[in-house]
Parts: C-alpha cells; structure tokens; sequence
C-alpha cells in the first residue's frame, strides 16, 4: 500500500485515495471543432509510461481533492506532487531513495 | 525418556510430557517440542507421501523452509488445517495430527505407482500427454488430475476461528530476530527509536537458540540472548512479536506481518484471536533474515533418515534430540563437519563422512580427523537404499578429471546429514524490489541497490560469522535510528566454501537425484528442460515447476540454478533469478480475511423504512451495498403472486414503495445551471424552481451512464437524484469535472442520499392518501402537476414533496429527513388503509415501468447503448455548446441506423415469459452459429395487461414494428411480435390524474 502525500491533508495510505488516471489530458474546447482525431486521442490515447509518469489522484476519503502526481511506475517511488492545473516540477531522472 | 533423547541439554522441559497423536498412533513428547522434533525423539522418520511420485519422505529441515513434512493439523472438524510444516507445529497435550497424500496408509501407498512409472511422467507430461483427443479432456483427462492435483484436504466447514488485524506505525522495524537482529533492534531502541522485531519462531533468538558452545561479550551466546531480550522488553517503545512471520514487503515499507497468537496452546481462550494480520508502516526496515542451508543433489537423496546437517544440529541442540543412530556425513560445505562433530559427541556413530570437494581443507577438517572420524575425500554418493527409512549409502570416488566417479562401496546408517553450505535469505528485500547481485566469492546472490529505506544486516547479506553479524546488526540500528541514507554496510565476507548444484555421479546413475522435494522436480528434469530448448530460468520453472511449491523454493533455486546453468554452458548470474513473490511461508485465509467476514464482508446499508418491511415479512435483495425490499409475501404467495397482487393494486387503489436508496446529490452555487447544463444532455436553464425534468448523464464516449429526476429548488440549487447504485460514481464524475476541468465554476456538491427518506405513493388514491397529511402544498392537479416540486410539510415535519411517476400512474415522493422516514412512511400506511394501500418492492416496480416502457439504467442498458437507442432522444438539447458525451454523439458508429433499438416484444403465445438476456434471431431453425440481431432486456408477466411482455433492444428495431422475430431456446424457437416498448396506457393519462 503505498504512503501518498496529500497536498492538503499530508502522508496518508492508499486506501484513502482514489486513482484519476493519467494527467494533463485536456478535454478539447469547442466541440463542433474538435476533429474525430483529435477526439479519439482524447478518449482513447493514454500513454502507459514506464517510468515517471504524471497521473492525478484524488484524496476520496479525505479532504475529496484531486491533485498529480510524478511517480515512477518501475520503483512506486512519488517524485513529485502538485496541484491541479499545475505543471510538474523538474522530473528527477536520477534514483531518489524515497 | 527414548533412546533418541539427550538425558540433558535443549530448551525443552523433560518433566512436562507431552501426549500427541500422529496417523492415529499416541506418542509423547515434551514441552518445547515441535511436532517434528518430538517424532524424531520417537524414531519416526516417515511423515509423508511427495507429491507426485507418492515417494516416502521424512524430515529434511527444522525450520519454514522444510519442504517434505507437511501434516495436518486439527482440534475439530471445522478447525482442520493442512499442509502446515512439522517442523513449525509446536507441540500441546492432545495435539491431532496426520500425514497427507497417501492412500490407504503412510506406509502402504497406492499412489507410489506413480514412481514405477515415473519415466512416463517427466517434467511436462501434462502437456505432451493430455493434448488429445481433444474431447477426453472434458470427460476424462480433468476428473483425473483434479483427483490427483492438490495437496492435503480442506476442512469441512466454516472457519469458526476470529483473526484480527492492526495497523502500526514504527521507526525501525527489524524483521529476524537472531544475534544481528537482536543487535540491531538494542541498538536502535538505545537511541530513542520505536521498534518492532518480528521472527517467524516461537522464541527469539535464531542461531543463539541451536549454538550452545557461542561466546559473545566473554557470555554464553543464551545469556547474552537473555539480557538482551530483557532489555527489550523492558523497553516500552519496543514490541516484541514472536510467531509473527513478514511475509510480504509492499511498497513504501509497507510490510505484511502474520502473528499466530493460539495455535501452539492446548485450550486457546475464548478472547484471543487466532491470528493477528499486522500492516506496519516503518520508517526504517532492517533486514535480519539469515541465510538458509542447502541440500545437496545426489540419487536416492529424498528418503526418510536423509535431512541437512544443521537441522540434525538444531534438533540435538535445542530439542535433545538425537536424529539416528549411525550416519553418514555429505559434507558440501565446511558446516556439515561441525555437525559430525556435534553428534559424534552426543553419542550418534558417525559411519563415514564423504567430501566431494575439491579443495577442502581446514580447521574443520583436522578437527574431524583428530577426533578419528572416517574421512572420505573427492568422494560422492551414487545413490541411496531403503524402502521407508535410508538403510546405506552407495559411495563413489571422484576420479583426477573432477567428472569420472568409481564405485567405492556401500555404507550402512539409519541417518544421512548433508550440507551444501547456506544461502542469504533475500526473498523479502526482492520483494522489495531492491537488485540483487551474484556474488562470486560467496557463490550467492546479496542484495544489492534498495528500492526502499530498507538495510540488510548480518547471513542475508552474506555476514555469517557471529560476532560480525553482531557488529553489523548493531551499526544499522544505530544509523536506521538516525534516520540516515542506507548505504550498503561494510560487509565481511568469509569465502565460500559450499557446493552448488548436483554432485558428481555415474553415468547412467540410478534412482532420481531430487532438487525441489516439494513439487518432486529432479536434476533429470532441468535438462530435459533445457535439452526441450526452454533457457529463461522463468520458463524452466514453470516447465518443471521447480520453486513453485509452497515452500516457494527455499531449499531448492540455486541448486535448480547452478544445474541449469550448467546445462547451458553459461555462468550463474546469466541464467538469472526467478522472481520472489509474497507470502514467504503460506497465510492463512482467515488472516487476510480477517473481521471482513459474513455481515462485516462489506458495509450492509439500510433505509430508514427497513425494520418495518422485515416485520412486514419482505424479501429483500441487495442492490450495490443496499438492502432493498423485493415484495411483501403475503400467507403462502410465492414471488410472482405476491408482484402480481401488488401490482394490480398500484393500477387500482394505491401502493406505497420506499425509495430511500436513490442516490440524492445537492448541487447548489451561482454557477449551478451552468454546470448541469455541461453534465447533463438536458438543458436546464429554464427549468422553473419547482419544476423537475428527467435527466440523462452520458459517459465522454457518448454512452448512457445514469439517469434521474432532477428538481430545482432553487435559482442556484438543485436536487439531483441518480441510480441506487449508481449514486458514488455519478458523484465522483461530477467532482472530477468541477474541480479538474470547471474549476472557475462556483458550485458546490453534496451528497444527500442518506439525509432524505422517499416514499414513494404511487396510484389512482395517491392524492386522496396524502391529501390527509400534507400541509403547506395544494395538491390539486392544476397547482401541482406532473413534474412538479416543492416545499411544504408532512406530520409536521419538513416535506420536499414531488409529483413524479416510475409506475406510469398518478404519483408523488415523500421526502423528509431521514430520521422522521420511518414515522412518515407509518403515517402514510395508516391513512392509506381506508384505500387499500399496498406496499410494494423493487420486483413491483421494474415489472411496473415496464409496462410503461420506461428503462432502468444497467439493465435496459450496458454501457454500449445510447440516448437515441432507447427513444429518449427528445431529452437531448443539442443546441447547448457543450456537455458531456456530445462530441461522441457525432461519431458515425453512434448515428447508425443499424444500432440496436429500444422495442417492445409481445410472444405469440401469451402465457410465456421470455428469459432476460436471450438472444434474438430474424428466422426461425437457424444453424449455429445464428445470425444474432439483439437480445432481451427486460421481460415480465403483466398483470393488468393478463399476458408477458419484454423489453428488448433489436437492431434497427423501430423499423421492424410489426414484424415477427425469433427467441431461440433450446428444443424450440420462440415466435415473438415487434411493439412498442409502451404497454400501458400509451398516451399517459393516467399520471396526469
């Protein structure tokens, strides 16, 4: 179970958080000019890194927010955390004892 | 006392006898036995049947790592528990337990056929044997293996036991608790760190516990064990948990501890839990897991009296128990001289101790020479005798070239020891995920780069002498209390002096040279593999299922290792590892499980209504976590006379339904229109306050996902209901979008479903019923139509009151405060009786807005069925700019002609009920595979219509009115006729009443 750093409320389990997926996938604006293939990337195109990967949990059973994550799906490892509609901070490339 | 018992000597109680029974036989040891070393002391070697070849096999370890000794235990029928590890059972007056996996007896197996046939049955057979005719698998092939397949028998019924489980937190968690453990957690804990030391062994001490002759500190190694422990002890930020195995490291030192709290006590009392289930969240994890020995690879290896040579030490050492009479010594590793030693001194004739290293010298050997042990250099085993016990062993000489083997006679015992050297127990920091690497000088696999804040002290990271370990354990406690990066301590090797895979023998040799005892895979069986062409270690286990036993390989993956690397011409750190996986040694079911049984499985949520539908004698059924009445039996009716009854009088008089478990969310901020406006294909900004409209939420990919009534209760605030099981999703859908894409909406959302009790008053008296209670709102049809909402009150209660209909008749829903829901919905009843009141369940009312075609999201639809499917294309405002699911609704796959249609099915033969779910074809007597046009949503009989209906969703199906359509069911073809999905009362006068 992993230890995940709440931006509001601080270290808490797992359990107490739901998974958003994969992040900074922007819901296209006006819809009668979204073309079907900028639609079907929207919809369909995740990119299932393997890696740093930014994704976005929200604290379910607790404050109820969301926020993203940078987290390493080889390690687990939290590189970073940041609000919503933020940008990552600098991806840490090298290995960060956690 | 037996002949196998010391006189004195072990950490066993002589005057306490102990009375135990195996395969039905009363034998007796003493307290502090386990079940293995009490039978030892009575001379039983034969405790079970292997698994495959039904070969007889004895005791090879002491430890969690024993491969062969698997027994079951039990205090009654529903307390049975197999394949536990004799070697881990401690002993108490009374204990019950049998060998497994023999038929008739222990001694006499039917199954041991399968070791005369043993050629036919090489690694793999399953495959190559049970390929065809394709056909026999069903019939023949599956019965038999399941027959043969599994170990040992589960119990008969429900685990009565309770097992609890606790989350803790702690700075230093030391996971083995012998002298690098011990060392790290006093070391840790003097400078102010909160511990937790677990070990898997009834006491602490590991190695301290098997080495009477250990000095530390100018101690005994059992004193300095005893002033350390009291030191813990006394400790108030340590615990101290024996018993309690870490069988699995999550990620974020997150590990799984399992505490057996009463398996070891001859009455358990009533309080205590079986097991404890332990999640530790520690700051610092210290590794103190020590090393595990080897057996070594030689024909004839597996029989009854063969075990390792450091469990013969430990049985003599701590249990008093002297394991045979005469033995023969493998020696592998400079260890099993120590062990010959040892016994030789304890009064066991050492018969021969054989040496098939090529360089072996040393202060162990001169020591075995001197006390006149007979030596047998460059020499090997070419195979074993004895049917249920070892009788003798086959000697070869090792010729000049290190390959050619001579025979060199045969020597008889009742024992055999061996050794191969140890092995670092580095299954819990590979869990971990941190790199393990080869190690040449140790012939071992050491942990190397962590993943986690996690250090490994003393054998498991290959420091094995005592005071060593010590040093080391104690330098990592005190860094892990000052919270510094774990680097890699300095690590002491002493070079290996083991032996790693199969010794030399015969050419042709006779009898199988076992390497993993538990799943019966042999040193024949890694090279046929390899001959097979299989070269990934991954895909020769799972080929031989070499490690895939329960012991999960302790004894057996590097010998599986060297041998296959031999095979391949390649070094062993490029054959690689197999993976370690949890649980180290098994857990119990009742563990994980833990209070999460029965009731507790899962939250049971109720409405306030609930106590008065079970005195009414409802049926209930679960709907998400809800408990939902399905109909109110009445006398002797079964389900469908008892809807039948309700049904009717719902058309007729009035029927009273508790709809408390919709999902109720409050949307409410200056922004509110707005944002239903972009959650919802309706449009909504101008609704009315007091007007409600039927709402539909699509998924992005334009699909249906819930639907309800929505009121507006206010300019800025509405009532959102959603599906009962639909209410979190919709919720949390709703959140996402407001705070990740809206976020300069001013909106807020609530969750009100449990705050709101809904009755639901349905029929043609509805109105007369609640005219007598509800003050503050005029009923009347003119000043509260259909689809109105609003405030007033009931009982003197607050009341939201709305005039809606899921029956297709004159309706109303009964909000209140849900702690007035049950006084309401009485009051309700009582001036509901003079018409004929009904109340009535879920099944009443799906067979009822059936009838009036309306869907029920989840079962009319799936996920793939849109709006337009199910004729509710009007509810879409298509001039919004935006709203969830619309860029979809423009995909050409969604606007097909073709796509299935909500239609109603009317069968020929009025009398029968078609089955949910069934398939649709366009002519009858189709060949398979059929030409399939849709299926059946929804199908009921109908009582006010005297006939069944069904709901169905057909390709094209509002093109096909009229036409007959076929259900095929088996022996015959149901003729069906296309309708409308609107049975009753189509033009909807009757929920304008």
């Amino acid at each position: 179970m992993l230890l995940i750093k709440c931006p509001y409320c601080g270290d808490r389990p797992e359990l107490e958080f739901a998974y958003g997926g994969e992040a900074h996938i922007a819901r296209p604006g006006a819809q009668d000019q979204v073309s079907p293939e900028q639609w079907a990337q929207y919809l369909y195109a995740r990119t299932n890194t393997r890696g740093v990967h930014a994704e976005r949990w929200r604290h379910l059973h607790g404050c109820g927010r969301f926020f993203n994550a940078l987290r390493d799906t080889t390690t687990d490892h939290f590189i970073a955390i940041y609000e919503v509609g933020g940008a990552p901070t600098a991806i840490a490339r090298t290995h960060e004892f956690p | 006392m037996s002949a196998f018992r010391s006189a004195t000597g072990g950490l066993i109680n002589r005057s306490q006898r102990v009375k135990f029974t195996f395969d039905g036989k009363i034998f007796h040891g003493c307290s502090g036995d386990t079940l293995a070393s009490a039978l030892l002391a009575n001379g039983v070697h034969l405790l079970g049947r292997s698994f495959k070849y039904h070969r007889p096999r004895g005791i090879l370890a002491a430890g969690s790592a024993e491969p062969n000794a698997l027994v079951g235990v039990w205090r009654d029928s529903a307390r049975y528990a197999p394949n536990l590890r004799a070697t881990q059972v401690e002993l108490y007056e009374g204990l019950q337990a049998e060998s497994q996996n023999r038929r008739p007896s222990l001694r006499l197996d039917m199954g041991a056929i399968n070791s005369l046939l043993s050629p036919f049955i090489p690694a793999g057979f399953y495959y190559k044997t049970f390929m065809w005719p394709r056909r026999f698998w069903k019939a023949v092939y599956e019965p038999i293996i399941r027959a043969h397949a599994g170990l040992g028998r589960a119990p008969a019924s429900a685990d009565p036991d309770r097992y609890s489980s606790r989350f803790a937190y702690c700075d230093v968690l030391v996971i083995g608790a012998g002298p690098a453990g011990l060392s790290a957690a006093r070391a840790a804990a003097d400078s102010g760190a909160r511990v937790m030391l677990c070990d898997e062994q009834a006491l602490l001490g590991g190695s301290l516990l098997d080495n009477p002759a250990a000095v530390i500190d100018g101690r005994t190694g059992i004193d300095w064990l005893h002033d350390t422990l009291a030191a813990l002890g006394q400790n108030p930020r340590v615990t101290l948990l024996p018993r309690s195995t870490a069988f699995g490291y999550f990620p974020h030192n997150f590990i799984g501890i399992n505490q057996r709290l009463t398996d070891h006590l001859a009455a358990p009392p009533a309080h205590l839990p079986r097991e404890r289930l332990w999640q530790v969240r520690a700051r610092e994890v210290i590794l103190a897991a020590g090393a595990l020995e080897r057996p070594l690879v030689f024909a004839g290896n597996d029989r009854p009296g063969i075990m390792l040579a450091g469990a013969a030490r430990t049985y003599l050492h701590r249990f008093g128990v002297r394991c045979g009479s005469r033995a023969v010594v493998i020696a592998g590793c400079d260890e099993a001289y120590q062990a010959a030693l040892d016994l030789c001194t304890a009064g066991v004739a050492i018969a021969a101790i054989v040496d098939p290293r090529a360089r072996a010298d040393g202060p162990w050997r001169d020591a075995a020479r001197r006390a006149g042990l007979p030596l047998q250099e460059r020499a090997t085993v070419l195979g074993t005798r004895g049917r249920l016990r070892v009788s003798a062993v086959q000697l070869g000489r090792i010729e000049a070239n290190g390959r050619d083997v001579t025979p060199a006679g045969t020597v008889r015992c009742d024992l055999v020891l061996m050794s191969g050297g140890y092995t670092p127990c580095i299954h819990l920091f590979s869990q971990s995920r941190g790199k393990l690497a080869w190690n040449e000088e140790l012939q071992a696999f050491l942990p190397a780069a962590a993943a986690e804040r996690v250090r490994c002290v003393g054998a498991c990271h290959g420091v094995y002498g005592l005071s060593e370990a010590i040093a080391d354990g104690a330098a990592a406690g005190e860094s892990a209390s000052r919270r510094e990066r774990a680097a890699l301590n300095a690590q002491h090797f002493t070079a290996a002096n083991g032996t790693l895979g199969a010794l030399p023998t015969a050419k042709h040799p006779r009898g199988k040279a076992f390497v993993d005892w538990q799943n019966d895979v042999t040193a024949a069986d890694l090279a046929l593999a390899t001959r097979e062409g299989f070269r990934s270690i991954e895909h020769v286990k799972r080929y031989t299922t070499a490690g895939m036993a329960t012991d999960q390989g302790k004894s057996s993956n590097l010998n599986a290792l060297a041998i296959v690397a031999k095979h391949q011409g390649k070094p062993i750190p490029e054959v690689g590892l197999t993976t370690f996986r949890m649980p180290y040694t098994p857990v119990s079911f009742g563990s994980m499980a833990g209070r999460t049984r029965g009731n507790l499985f899962d939250p049971v949520r109720t409405t306030p209504i609930h106590g008065w539908a079970q005195q009414q004698g409802a049926v209930f059924e679960n709907v998400a976590l809800w408990k939902r009445a399905r109909y109110f039996p009445r006398a002797s009716e079964d389900m469908h006379r008892a809807v039948a009854r309700e049904c009717l009088a719902v058309r007729r008089q009035c029927g009273i339904f508790d709809a408390s478990t919709l999902g109720k969310i409050e949307v409410a901020g200056a922004d509110a229109a707005i944002f239903m406006n972009r959650m919802y294909v309706n449009s909504w900004t101008k609704l009315a306050v007091g007007r409600t409209r039927y709402g539909i939420l699509l998924r992005e990919d334009g699909f249906i996902l819930d639907d309800g009534v929505v009121a507006r209760t206010a300019e800025d605030r509405f009532h959102v209901t959603t599906t009962t099981g639909g209410a979190a999703g919709v919720l949390a859908r709703m959140e996402d979008y407001l705070q990740t894409e809206w976020s300069d909406l001013s909106a807020w959302l609530t969750s009100t479903t449990e705050q709101w009790a809904v009755i639901a008053v349905q029929g043609p008296a509805a109105r007369q019923v609640l005219q007598q209670l509800v003050e503050d709102i005029d009923l009347a049809p003119t000043a509260f139509p259909h689809m109105a909402v609003a405030r007033g009150r009931i009982c003197g209660v607050p009341l939201l009151l709305f005039r809606v209909s899921f029956s297709g008749e004159l309706g109303f829903e009964v909000n209140v405060p849900a702690d007035y829901g049950h006084a309401v919905w009485e009051a309700i009843y009582s001036a509901g009786e003079s018409f004929g009141i009904t109340p009535y369940g879920t099944e009443t009312m799906h067979v009822l807005r059936a009838e009036k075609g309306y869907i029920i999201v989840g079962q009319d639809t799936d996920g793939t069925v849109t709006v337009d499917d199910v004729g509710l294309g009007w509810a879409i405002a298509h001039a919004k700019p935006d709203f969830v699911g619309k860029r979809s609704l423009e995909r050409p796959a969604l606007r097909s002609a073709q796509r299935k249609q909500l239609v109603g099915l009317l069968t020929s033969d009025p009398e029968v009920v078609l089955d949910e779910g069934a398939q649709i074809v366009e002519t009858p007597a189709q060949q398979c595979p059929m030409t399939l046009i849709g299926h059946v949503s929804s199908s009921y009989r109908s009582s006010v219509l005297g006939r069944s209906i069904a709901l169905a969703l057909v390709a094209g199906g509002r093109e096909r009115m009229g036409q007959t359509l076929y259900v095929p069911m088996p022996g015959r073809d149901i003729a069906v006729q296309v309708t409308s999905p609107v049975f009753y009362d189509p033009k909807g006068e009757r929920l304008h009443g």
